[in-house]
């Protein structure tokens, strides 16, 4: 089967500044492809690369196996859920869900019917007759995103589609965007800069990082086995410690922990050497004195759920554990000395 | 906290209620005295009795209007029928001041689109020299302009030099002569607003227009046109308007055949030759003809927007 899109080596220079570095990457059909990175890193750039409102400087884009770097925007089978929604200021809300309709030449009884039914697909049936202005920054969001949705492109863009609604409504859109994209089949390439939006929604994600993918994979696998600090970093917590590598082979490595306990964990990297060891801090246990490694209790957070305990190690490394906020959970509290024992998969040993 | 709030907002309202009419008496003072008292001053004169010398015999007299629409023959003993000289120079006025809107709107709304769409750093440079020619007074330019284009002018003797031509054009006293002074005097009338306009109109609609399938040439009547609309219609008012009772372009470039409603108009109030009576009454019906075209508009744009 063709992948929806193809990015092969695409480069994107504005005057001396290069946004892309040669990104790669393949959207497959009917996926739910998200775009993650830190504010900056060229998301919105690939977005309107493919969309046509800029020039590739270098590689191309494929869009079911065609070559589209020659078509005009408003030949592409692609419609955008704009970042600062773009709605036309002059149309009421009805008629601006219903210009890509008309632009296809569909009569107006059936646009107005069809994008009557978009909007009550996003819940503003009742605002279909005021001017966008006269709306909530939410409301304007999903009436962007019912417009886009409108023509049944093969496949939306959406740039940041959520980042103005407040968290209940955002959380109930997430799920709503999803099933939607199953619904309807369409293939969304979504971007954002909130991590767990990504690992909720997506089939697959491109974590960026100043114009480069950093890794491409299932939420699983971005999260459990990261390839590089960036990685590991930006999605979810983690600690991040020095480590010495004893011995590696293939994708699993033998580290010494500070404090000299050895332990093996999988690797992102062939490289003997220090390197940095990514610990998440829900899979490390707090044991008693003697196991594991040795540490003081230094502060504990109350997260409602969870409970963060800041931690020193012996070699003076700061550490964070998550533990669960259980009934019977024991609060160590500050000044006590543990032992850390890490859980299986708690370690990656990463590239730099 | 929500009373609190409301309350001073109200009583901030009540404030500026009570200190409404001293704050606004240098506005109503300047409207009276520059607006209302001028016109106030027309309309009675219009209906007053011609002094032979210039001025007006304070006697009440129809003599004005009648003059302007009613037509009884040389010696005033035929019956009365239209009068259509003076009509016939209104509708003159009209179709060289609507051509000349036409030809500014043409220019002028792609050199705002050009300007708006420069760089930040770069419009002021441009802006400013759209407005240049404006620190030279009207009637100067206006003498110029007569000199650039008369039979041995500059223009003449370029383009018979360069090849072009071989006889001088004859442009001076035509009604070319006419609209190139309205163009270039009011040019600017048109670039300003529709300049406003363009620089706050945001490119992502354009952006967005395409993404929906639109090509370039639908985009800018249904998005561009209709969102930079207000610009234009200002810049269209502020040409027609003053093209409309100019009287500087066709007296120096246009000739008596090429007589408008300001020529008329300022020949009236000349001493000896004068009617004031008779001037005023033209200024009123010209007015009320502008105020009638606005009114029309107003209804128009009214109606489009409770569409
Ligand atoms: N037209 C342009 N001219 C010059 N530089 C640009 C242009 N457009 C984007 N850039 C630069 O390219 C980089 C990537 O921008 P982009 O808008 O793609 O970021 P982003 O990942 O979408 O960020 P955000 O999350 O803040 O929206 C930025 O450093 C930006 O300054
Ligand atoms: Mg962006």
């Amino acid at each position: 089967m063709t992948n929806a899109v193809d990015i092969r080596k695409v480069t994107k220079v504005f005057g001396t500044f290069t946004a892309l570095h040669g990104v790669s990457l393949s959207i497959r059909d009917n996926e739910f492809f998200t775009l993650l990175g830190p504010s900056g890193c060229g998301k919105t750039t690939l977005l309107r690369l493919m969309a046509g409102f800029e020039e590739v400087s270098g590689g191309e884009i494929l869009l079911f196996g065609q070559n589209i770097a020659s078509l005009e925007p408003n030949l592409r089978p692609v419609n955008t859920v704009f970042q600062q929604y773009a709605l036309f200021p002059h149309m009421s809300v009805i008629d601006n869900v219903a210009f890509g309709l008309k632009m296809k030449g569909w009569t107006l009884p059936k646009r107005r019917a069809r994008a009557g039914e978009m909007l009550e697909m996003v819940h503003l049936s009742d605002f279909a007759d005021r001017l966008p202005t006269q709306l909530s920054g939410g409301q304007q969001q999903r009436v962007a995103l019912a417009r886009a949705l409108a023509p049944q492109p093969k496949v939306l863009l959406l740039d940041e589609p959520l980042s103005a609604l407040d968290l209940k409504l955002r959380q109930a859109m997430r799920m709503e965007l999803k099933q939607l994209q199953q619904g309807t089949g369409i293939t969304f390439i979504f971007v954002t800069h909130d991590q767990e939006e990504a690992l909720t929604m997506s089939n697959r994600i491109a974590v960026m990082s100043a114009g480069r993918v950093q890794q491409i994979g299932t939420p699983r696998e971005i999260y459990e086995t990261p390839v590089n600090r960036f990685v590991a970093d930006f999605i979810g917590e983690t600690n991040l410690l020095e480590v010495e590598v004893a011995a590696i082979a293939g994708d699993q490595a033998e580290v010494i922990l500070p404090g000299g306990q050895r332990v093996t964990c999988s690797s992102a990297t062939t490289e003997k050497g220090r390197h940095h060891l990514s610990v998440r801090p829900e899979r490390v246990t707090l044991g008693t004195v003697g196991s594991g490694m040795q540490a003081v209790v230094e502060q504990v957070v109350y997260l409602g759920t969870d409970l963060q305990v800041l931690v020193r190690l012996d070699g003076g490394t700061a550490m964070q554990v998550r533990i669960q906020n259980a009934a019977r959970t024991e609060v160590p509290s500050p000044g006590t000395r543990v032992g850390l024992t890490l859980e299986e998969g708690a370690a990656r040993l990463l590239a730099d | 906290m929500a009373g609190v709030g409301s309350d001073s907002g109200a009583s901030a309202e009540t404030t500026y209620r009570s200190a409404r009419v001293p704050l606004l008496l240098p506005t109503w003072l300047m409207i009276g005295v520059f607006l209302v008292l001028p016109v106030a001053l027309m309309a009675v004169y219009s209906f007053l009795t011609k002094e032979m010398r210039g001025g007006v015999i304070w006697d009440f007299s129809l003599a004005a209007y009648d003059q302007f629409f009613v037509h009884r023959g040389l010696f005033g003993d035929e019956p009365p029928t239209l009068e259509w000289t003076y009509i016939s120079v209104f509708g003159r006025s009209i179709i060289q001041a609507a051509i000349a809107t036409v030809l500014c709107l043409l220019i002028g709304f792609p050199t705002a689109w050009f300007i708006a769409t420069r760089p930040p750093e770069t419009r002021g440079v441009w802006l400013f020299l759209v407005t240049v020619p404006y620190w030279v007074n009207l009637l100067i330019r206006t003498v110029s302009l007569r000199f650039l284009i008369r039979e041995n002018g500059p223009l003449n003797d370029a383009l018979m030099g360069a090849g072009v031509i071989s006889e001088p054009l004859a442009l001076i006293n035509t009604d070319f002569a006419v609209q190139l002074g309205l163009f270039y005097s009011y040019l600017p009338f048109m670039v300003l607003p529709i300049y406003a306009a363009v620089e706050r109109y945001n490119f992502t609609w354009s952006e967005a227009a395409a993404d929906l399938y639109a090509t370039r040439w639908v985009t800018l009547r249904e998005i561009v046109l209709p969102i930079v609309r207000p610009g234009i219609v200002a810049g269209c008012l502020l040409v027609f308007i003053p093209s409309l009772g100019a009287f500087l372009a066709p007296n120096l470039l246009g000739g008596a055949k090429n007589f408008m409603i300001g020529s008329l108009i300022e020949e009236q109030f000349k001493k000896s030759l004068g009617n004031w009576p008779f001037g005023a009454a033209v200024s009123m019906i010209l007015m009320s003809l502008v105020l009638i075209l606005l009114m029309i508009y107003a209804r128009s744009a009214a109606r489009q927007e409770a569409r």
